[in-house]
């Protein structure tokens, strides 16, 4: 997904007051890179691609490729969507586009 | 067990919970379109989380999949990490631009970033897709009816049909947001007693994500006996081998964050961040049966083995005769004893067990009292009602508001008659699926196959696109997505027998269950291309792209500190 994220290639060029808007984009194209790399790693790397070497380690009775393949990945995508909305209310407060002032809503 | 006190605890239930969503669907019942189809913007996060993952899981998540993971072994995985891992795409590349954008549907969304030829060809396949789903919720209800209450399979399908039909169009998308939330509580606690309880008598600790590793090398052991692979051996459930399981996974998860009724859901929450924190608590709440569901294959797929080695056909655990009398379990001991377990009805063997029964039985298998068999009942139930519902609103959104609206009577079409014209469209749909779901077509399975291929060939590459790429234009995204819609659905045509079409062998070994994830890279490089070689879109569109990705004007003062 990553290759077709590409940004700040368009047309008109943002006024310069606008410059916060590149850094904004920026660094949330960096976390979701950041988080889809461990979400494949985890879930085609390690319960797919490597699941045959990492099932020779058992770790309670399960082969460690099995179990990622049936739980630990599970675990991993929800830990992923909770650190990434987390993440985007700092970036949203430090460039003060976030949300909550104005309409107050509580997660 | 006695079985009258099983048929009524299991009417107990079911009118217990029925008569608790129609409470719920009459006391929010709408008059507005918008709050018909979006809630008013006003559902809290968790609860439209709660609400996602009702709508989300369906009859074959809650009847199905452990019983498919019980026969899979390892490569049950696809379905376990392909129903799931979708939800980070959703979350990270999707909900929140969506939200941001603000309108009622994908559909809608597709026409204003393209253009109405988009907008329909993605009605089309909305509708399409919704449809083949809804289909599945028909039958799955059917078996519940028929093998709890006895229930003649024709009738079975029909109650399940009015029961869906008065609530979802009285209701509309609030009665159904808070419906589901009270159907998701329903089904999990359905789920999670027995699976605990089985947990417990089995493998001697009532967790069953921890207990079910301490039993997989007796498993192993015991399936080796009957001339099956291995659980723990990946690869052995799927002829296409790792490439094949590789690729189903990728079309399933591609799928996921493509297909309408789900993404429908983001648009209820009140903000940007709300559509990020409710794709969190949606997969929290989904993770909690899909972590469950191995556990509850493997103890189900053991106390099946254990009972049926070297048993005669009397000595069976008695769990199993009153599914053998419904037609689920078949048993062919012409030899005396049992040596061989299948789930294919084809297959010969001695004892064959069919893939849905595994969780409607776990309250049996571990020597639960009737009330929790009938509390299953609605659990399974409250999965094909809910997944139903959410489909049909699909359906009538995309009729109503992308078909009607805009292409028939584009000026004079009231409010009231929009919405006529989706409660129509959503009668329409109910009695369709009654006669499919009557005439159960043999390729059910496979048809969902198919949505998930088309969701993830179709919807997936242009929303992603249309979100990150200010240069994709609408003559690249019809491009793209007739390219992936006639790729897929093609190949499908070719290994399936569909619709009376031969079926041939598998190219290169990839199943028609993995050939969305090759038609979404097809989309992609095709709508680039067009896109590249045609004129980019206007200024205003390539403004509003621009605008999505900020959840809020920018505050002065916070501005300041910068």
């Amino acid at each position: 997904m990553s290759d077709v994220t590409h940004e700040g290639s368009s047309g008109t060029a943002p006024p310069p007051d606008n410059s916060w808007r590149q850094r904004y984009w920026k660094k949330n194209l960096r976390l979701m890179v950041v988080l889809l790399a461990i979400w494949f790693t985890v879930s085609f790397g390690f319960g797919i691609i490597l699941i045959e070497p990492l099932n020779n380690i058992e770790i309670l009775g399960f082969p460690l490729g099995l179990w990622f393949a049936q739980q630990g990945s599970i675990y991993t995508f929800v830990i992923l969507i909770l650190v990434y909305a987390l993440w985007m209310d700092r970036i949203d407060n430090e460039f003060g586009v976030s949300e909550r002032k104005g309409t107050g809503e509580t997660a | 067990m006695n079985l009258n006190s099983m048929e009524f605890w299991t009417f107990f239930f079911l009118i217990l919970t029925f008569g608790m969503y129609m409470t719920i669907a009459w006391r929010s019942r709408v008059k507005e379109t918008k709050e018909f189809y979006v809630a008013s913007q006003g559902v809290p996060t968790i609860a439209n989380g709660a609400a996602v993952a009702a709508d989300w899981m369906s009859a074959a998540s809650f009847i199905g999949m452990a019983g498919m993971i019980a026969f899979l072994g390892s490569d049950g995985s696809v379905y376990l990490m392909g129903w799931t891992g979708g939800y980070v795409l959703l979350a990270l590349l999707l909900a929140p631009y969506l939200r941001k954008w603000g309108k009622f549907t994908v559909p809608e969304f597709v026409g204003d970033r393209y253009n109405d030829t988009v907008r329909v060809v993605a009605a089309i396949c909305a509708i399409v897709i919704s449809f083949t789903y809804v289909v599945g919720q028909m039958t799955g209800g059917g078996v519940v009816f028929a093998r709890f209450l006895g229930l003649e399979a024709h009738w079975a399908v029909i109650v399940a049909a009015v029961v869906i039909f008065f609530y979802a169009v009285l209701g509309g998308m609030k009665g159904i947001t808070y419906t589901q939330v009270a159907q998701y509580t329903v089904l999990i606690i359905a789920y999670l007693i027995p699976a605990v309880a089985v947990s417990q008598t089995i493998g001697g600790f009532p967790v069953p994500q921890v207990t079910y590793g301490t039993i997989l090398a007796e498993l192993d052991a015991l399936r080796t006996e009957f001339g099956l692979d291995r659980f723990t051996e990946a690869f052995a459930g799927r002829d296409g081998g790792q490439l094949d399981v590789f690729l189903v996974t990728l079309s399933l998860m591609l799928g996921t964050a493509g297909l309408p009724h789900v993404i429908i859901r983001f648009y209820t929450t009140k903000t940007v961040r709300g559509a990020r924190f409710s794709a969190f608590w949606a997969l929290f709440f989904i993770s909690l049966l899909y972590l469950t569901a191995p556990a509850v294959g493997a103890f189900t797929k053991l106390n099946l083995l254990q009972g049926a080695q070297g048993a005669t056909a009397d000595e069976l655990p008695a769990w199993i005769e009153p599914w053998a009398d419904a037609g689920y379990v078949t048993l062919n001991v012409d030899d005396g004893s049992i040596d061989s377990v299948s789930n294919v009805a084809a297959s010969g063997a001695d004892l064959i067990v069919s893939n849905d029964i595994l969780v409607l039985a776990s309250p049996e298998i571990s020597g639960l009292p009737a009330p929790i068999i009938g509390l299953m009942a609605a659990g399974g139930m409250a999965a094909a009602l809910s997944t139903a519902a959410g489909l049909l609103l699909v359906i009538s959104s995309a009729a109503s508001h992308d078909i009607y609206y805009r292409m028939i009577s584009k000026e004079a079409a009231s409010e009231k008659t929009q919405m006529l014209v989706g409660r129509l469209a959503m009668t329409a749909a109910v009695i369709i699926a009654i006669f499919a779901g009557l005439n159960p077509p043999a390729f059910v399975a496979q048809v969902v196959a198919f949505a998930f291929g088309l969701a993830a060939s179709t919807f997936f590459p242009i929303l992603i696109l249309g979100i990150f790429w200010k240069k994709a234009n609408a003559k690249g995204a019809a491009a793209g997505m007739l390219t992936g819609l006639l790729f897929s659905s093609g190949y499908m045509i070719y290994t399936l027998e569909l619709f009376g079409t031969q079926a041939n062998e598998h190219l290169f070994n990839i199943s028609p269950e993995g050939i969305g994830a090759l038609g979404a890279v097809l989309n992609f490089a095709v709508t680039v291309t067009v896109s590249n070689l045609t004129r980019p879109p206007s200024v205003e569109v390539q403004e509003m792209v621009e605008s999505i990705r900020y959840p809020a004007p920018q505050q002065l003062k916070a501005a300041g500190k910068l």
